[in-house]
């Protein structure tokens, strides 16, 4: 075990528990805090692997915006407070899921692991700048793609929020 | 210097919560973050296969750094639905049969 291991160990178990807990809680809204506790620390495992810019990214689009996106949500669609089993499907379905995530836990584990997690490797650290270069240089396409189509989703968001309510529900209300 | 099992068995449990969150869930929201679990995952591959190669085109990061900008942009668009859907159906309950 070296330092780096130690480190991603300690950061990854939380990460772990927590998105379990983000999937099985019974509270909606302890579902997006613990949600935040996932994609916080797995900013943290971001820079453990010395990858700081992707980190910061993690930590402002992810913890700064997304998170807020869905409690906003949740709290426009009246969401119920307090412990409530609703939110969960069958017990039927419940467990052919635990089933499905097991399988692919198991898969991508026993794949990944044995093929690459054996030897020690070194971590390349600092590489920012190199990062920004090549973003900037060679990936310079794509990005500018991405930006049209955040537009584009941009867009979208508002016309779909804004398509009329139908009659029927009008009616029956 | 790491040992690559670590970061692999995180990426691989947090797939395998992201799709017991899909499945298992029945109010929209929630499965949407089954999906967030499911992009992180591969993100945290992304990552570290392109911290530990020498690539110069630093692909590993730069492609994470996408996949964040493209989940921002899909959350965005499927709120906004999952609003739609509330609005007109008056609830997001995905158990129940489309009216």
């Amino acid at each position: 075990m070296t330092t780096l291991d130690v480190m991603f160990t300690a950061i990854g178990l939380v990460t772990a528990a927590s998105a379990v807990l983000a999937v099985t809680t019974r509270q909606l809204v302890h579902a997006a805090l613990w949600l935040v506790v996932t994609l916080g620390t797995l900013s943290g495992c971001y820079l453990v692997l010395g990858a700081e810019l992707v980190a910061l990214v993690q930590l402002l689009v992810y913890v700064g915006a997304v998170v807020v996106l869905v409690l906003f949500a949740l709290m426009l669609t009246r969401a119920p407070m307090g412990r409530s089993a609703a939110h969960s499907t069958s017990v039927p379905q419940r467990v052919a899921g635990a089933v499905v995530a097991a399988g692919t836990t198991a898969l991508l584990g026993g794949v990944l692991v044995p093929a690459l997690g054996g030897q020690a490797v070194r971590v390349h650290e600092g590489r920012t700048e190199g990062v920004a270069t090549a973003l900037f240089g060679s990936w310079v396409w794509p990005f500018e793609l991405l930006s049209l189509l955040l537009l584009v989703a941009l867009v979208a968001a508002f016309a779909v929020s804004r398509m009329p309510v139908p009659d029927e529900r009008a009616g029956r209300a | 210097m790491i040992h690559l099992g670590v970061p692999f068995a995180l990426v691989a449990i947090l797939a395998g919560a992201g799709v017991y969150g899909v499945i298992a869930r029945r109010n929209a929201v929630l499965v949407l973050i089954g999906v967030e679990l499911i992009l992180n995952a591969a993100n945290l591959l992304f990552v570290t296969v392109g911290s530990v190669s020498d690539d110069p085109l630093r692909t590993g990061h730069v492609l994470a750094l996408f996949v964040i900008t493209i989940a921002a942009a899909e959350i965005g668009v499927a709120l906004a639905v999952v609003l739609a859907l509330y609005r007109s159906r008056g609830s997001i309950d995905l158990t129940e049969p489309g009216a």
